[in-house]
Order: C-alpha cells, then structure tokens, then sequence
C-alpha cells in the first residue's frame, strides 16, 4: 500500500500509453502471418467476434480491476487481486502480472534493441544494394548465429543502451517519463506506418514476375474462404492473436488503470485504447509486410518464408527497389516504427514492477527502475547468450504466451464469479462516459471464461495438428489405449517432453534440451523469488495493520 | 483484386477506422470531470 503521488498527466495521454502498451511487434509480424496462414480474408470475422467476446470484456475487466485497486493504493497485481477477496491465495496468482512481465522484457527489449540498431543503419544507409543473402548474414553475424553458444558484441551493446533507455524512462515516472514518450511515439508510428501503407497501397504491379503486385498480396490477404470458419483452428488462432495483440493477461492494464480515481471513466478508455490498437493491426499491419514482399518477390516465395523475420532478413531489401532516398526513409520508417512499437510495450512491462516495489518496499523510483534494470540484464542474458539453444523461444512460449492465458482465465473467474457481477458491473460502470451495454454482463460472466477456458484447454491437450479431424482420432486413439498423440506444443508434452524423451547429454554434448530445461528451472525460480517478495510485503501488511 | 476481397477489405478497414475515430473522438469531447480528477495537466495552480 502506497501514497505514491503518481499520476497520469492527461487522459489522451493515459489513452496513448494504453495503446502503446498494447501496440506492438506482433501488431505489423505476427497479424499478416496469422491472417494468410488461416483463411485470409475470413480471419478477420473470428477476429472480431473474438475481440467483441473476449477482448473488450477483458479490457473492462483489467481495467476496472486496477481502478478498484489503486483506490486501496495497490498498483500491481498481487495486491489488487488480494483487496477483491478473502481468500488469501489469490495475491499468489497475481504474481503472474509481475512474473510474465519481466520475462517477456527480457527477450523483448532484446528484440527492440535489433530494431534501434536497424533504425540507425538504414539512417546511414548500410543496407543500400544489399541482396536478401546479404540480409541473412548481415542479421546471422548481428545475433551471432552459427557459434553454438552466442556471444553478439554488437546486439549486446545495443540491448544495454536499449535496456538503460528503458530503466532511464521508468525512472523519471508516470507522466514525465511513460506518458510523455507514448505523446511523441504514438503519432510517430501511426505516421510512419501510414506512409509505408500508403506506399504499399500505390505500388502495384513492379513486373519482377508473373505475380508481382502489392495488390495480389493484398488479395491474398482479404480473399475470404468461408469454408475456413468452420474450422476451429482458425478461431483458436484468432482467439489467441487478440489475446496477444491487446496484451490483456499480463497484468500491465491494471498498473495503469490503477492511478485512476473512482469517478473518472475507464469503460470509455478501454474502447478508445483498443479500437486504436485494432486500427494499427488491421489498417496499417496489414498493408505492409505481405503486400509490399508479394510485390517484390511474389506469392510463392511469401507463402515459403513468410514470418517474424522478415521484418529484418527481407524488408530492408525491399525498400531498396524504390531508389536510395526512398529506401532510406522507408528502413528508418519502417525499424524506427518497430522500435516506437516496442519501447511502448516494454515500459509498460516496467510499471508492475516498479508499482510493486514502491509500493510495497517504499524503494525511489530511481532505485526501483535500476533493479529492475539489473533483473532484466540477468533475466535477459541467457536469451542472448543460448539463443541458436532455443531459450529465446522458451521464454517467449511461458511467459509471453501460456502464463497470458493462465493469469486472464484466473482473473476473469476471480472478478465475475468471485468478487461478484454486481460489484464488478459497478465498477465498470463507475463514472463511464458511454453506456455499457448491459448484454455485457453475461458475457463477461459466461462467455469470456468459457472462450478462455477452450483456449487453455485446447492449448493443455493439444494433438497433432490440432484440426478438429485430429482432435476426434486423438480421441479414439487415447480410448484405444494407444495413448494421446501430442503436439509439440502442447503445454503437457512441453512440461514432460513426451515426444522427444529427456535427454541432457548425447555423445558427450549438451543437448538443447538441457539449456531449455534450465532456462524452465530460471524462469520458475524468478516466479518463486517475486513469490517470497509478495509473502515478505503481507506480512509487513499484517505488521503495521 | 477480387471483389470479394475488396468488399472484405473496405468493410473492415472502415469499420475499425469508423470506431477508433468515434471513440477517440467521444474522448476528445466528454468534459472533464470536476477536480480532484485523475490528472495532473489540468489541475488549478
């Protein structure tokens, strides 16, 4: 409990830093590779109907979930959660709104760093003429790849500068620091992303090959097949990417919400950061990785490689089809962008944390960014280090995508069916500046844990493939007695490595294998370590009360 | 393009577009709330 003298400077400016938080990389990467890979066109109605059904609900949810806490002077998770019940376990679950935060920074900011450093040599022109092979080994020497273990003098410098940038602006506070930096990024990247659209929307045919327009990309972005909504896959997937996308689950919303008064809307807020977030993804995501390599490169070479690194092994090349001056605003659009993308985030990710401890411990604001700063060196080292071991992914697989939909399903059930609809209800209505739809209720008590609790489920259990048509053999499989035949991805064949076996050493080398283990045992003793922080802070309650 | 894939492109887009102004906008326009609000721009001096 605090009497932090935190606050937002202006409620556009509140409204910016939600949506920076909730635009990111995923926002320009992960969308167009999501969308054509389920049904084009189509995915954008089990989309929408998921972010009407779960994403707007979860939005109210965190939101007034942090205004009803920070009345209490609580501005993390583990304290808001505690003051909605009597059921003292509950803090423990929102450890993960601190937890999930500071494992995603740690490979995030690392991710962030790459773009700063792309912004700069497409500023001095370093990747003007360069081929897509290149680009490749330009990127392979940058992270270090092909060593085993990694060791990126460049990428490590870049990440200290990116990290001291990050501790820098935490430091300086809510307004003066987080707000004041999503004032200047947010209309920066709204413009550069409308530049890149707008260049991708007027290009058109470029006669490199049969098949080489931004228009033919476009259409095969937005080309529905309603065959595909039939299939489950593609409304888990959408389900997943607005989970994703609005970065509900992380516990990053409530910190924010947090330092509202009770009178002041948040319904309003929510819709206005989200609406936002969705115009950044669907408007300008959409218009620029696919359609712009579509156009240079064709359909058949996207279908092939289209992914998250594209952003850096291909679209530096692209740019430089449209001369030197144009490649280089566009590479400094384009990376400057990202970067403003992720550094919204990635202060957000800071704020739990830096509540927490002010909170709690009574730690300066200078004392409490740079802790957190050393934490997310430490935590963020091993990801640089071993990644070609695959520990960058493992980060990102529990605290960026199965800890999201653990703490969202926990806190829907906490907030509806255990502090209750009535006082939920209130409180997101409290001081709203639009009508909430009343048919919300029974969504936000029936529906989004249910849509939640397929998710998690799904993701628990899943068979191979995961098409409903294995869904059925894996059934008749398991009923057989020919055991369950699992994904990889599956939450359950990840924990126990069914699949693969366990196997550390293999002829006398360490296994990727054992580095991803022990990044697992890392990352659960950081969870620990914040656990014992929330027991120490009770009892220190329990002492002054 | 196909004109499925235009009507899908020109309802979305225009449909998100419509919202984030409409709502943005709503913000823009609400007063504010009488102080002690949340914010700190526009407290008397």
């Amino acid at each position: 409990m605090s009497n932090t003298t935190e606050s937002w400077g202006s409620r556009v400016g509140l409204i910016l830093a939600m949506a920076g938080n909730a635009v990111g990389l995923g926002n320009f990467l992960r969308f167009p590779v999501q969308a054509v890979q389920n049904g084009g066109g189509t995915f954008i109605i089990p989309y929408l109907v998921s972010f009407l059904l779960m994403g707007i609900p979860l939005l109210w949810v965190e939101w007034a979930m942090g205004r009803f806490g920070g009345r209490y002077g609580d501005h993390s998770t583990p304290f808001i959660l505690d003051n909605m019940t009597k059921k003292r376990f509950w803090k423990y679950f929102g450890v993960f709104g601190i937890f999930t935060n500071m494992g995603v920074m740690a490979y995030y900011t690392y991710i962030e760093s790459w773009t700063l450093t792309y912004t700069l040599k497409s500023l001095k022109g370093d990747f003007l003429g360069m081929d897509l092979d290149g680009l490749d080994s330009f990127f392979n020497n940058y992270v270090d790849l092909g060593s085993g273990i990694n060791f990126p003098v460049w990428a490590l410098l870049a990440f200290l500068i990116t990290l001291s940038i990050n501790v820098y602006i935490l430091s300086r506070g809510l307004s003066a620091g987080i707000e004041k930096v999503a004032k200047i990024a947010m209309p920066l990247l709204i413009g550069f992303g409308a530049f890149l659209a707008i260049m991708s929307w007027t290009t058109g045919s470029t006669g490199r090959c049969a098949d080489c327009s931004t228009y033919i990309g476009l259409n095969y972005l937005w080309q529905p097949d309603f065959s595909t909504l039939a299939n489950p896959k593609i409304w888990l997937a959408a389900a997943g990417q607005i989970f994703f996308t609005l970065s509900v689950g992380m516990g990053t919303i409530h910190c924010y919400s947090s330092y509202l008064k009770q009178k002041d809307d948040i319904a309003l807020n929510a819709m206005s950061a989200g609406w936002m977030n969705g115009f950044v993804e669907i408007v300008l995501g959409s218009a620029v990785v696919i359609p712009i390599a579509v156009g240079y490169l064709g359909l058949d070479w996207v279908v092939e490689n289209a992914g998250f690194m594209m952003a850096f092994k291909t679209m530096p090349f692209l740019f430089d089809q449209w001369g030197s001056v144009l490649s280089v605003i566009a590479g400094v659009a384009w990376f400057g962008l990202l970067f403003f993308a992720g550094i919204t985030s990635s202060l957000a990710m800071g704020t739990p944390w830096m509540g927490f401890v002010q909170d709690e411990f009574n730690w300066s604001k200078n004392k409490s960014a740079l802790i957190l700063g050393f934490a997310i060196l430490a935590m963020g080292l091993p990801t640089i280090f071993f990644f070609e071991k695959g520990v960058f992914d493992e980060y990102d697989y529990w605290t960026g995508t199965v800890s999201l939909v653990i703490f969202a399903l926990a806190e829907v059930i906490l907030f509806a069916w255990v502090f209750g609809m009535d006082k939920g209800w209130k409180e997101i209505t409290d001081g709203a500046d639009m009508r909430v739809p009343r048919f919300y209720r029974p969504i936000i008590k029936y529906i989004t844990p249910l849509f939640i609790g397929i998710i998690f489920l799904t993701s628990l259990f899943k068979p191979l493939n995961g098409e409903l048509s294995d869904w059925s053999s894996a059934f008749s499989s398991w009923v057989n007695g020919n055991g369950w035949p699992w994904a990889n991805d599956s939450i359950i064949n990840q924990v126990f490595h069914i699949n693969t076996g366990v196997h550390w050493v293999q002829d006398g080398i360490l296994t990727n294998m054992f580095y991803i283990d022990m990044s697992r045992f890392f990352l659960l003793a950081c969870f620990f370590g914040l656990v014992a922080m929330v027991k120490v802070a009770s009892n220190k309650r329990k002492k002054t009360a | 393009m196909t004109t499925s894939a235009l009507i899908m492109i020109i309802l979305t887009q225009g449909t998100v577009i419509a919202a984030t102004i409409y709502f943005f906008r709503k913000v823009l326009k609400t007063p504010d709330k009488s102080e002690p609000d949340s914010y700190s721009d526009n407290d008397p001096v």
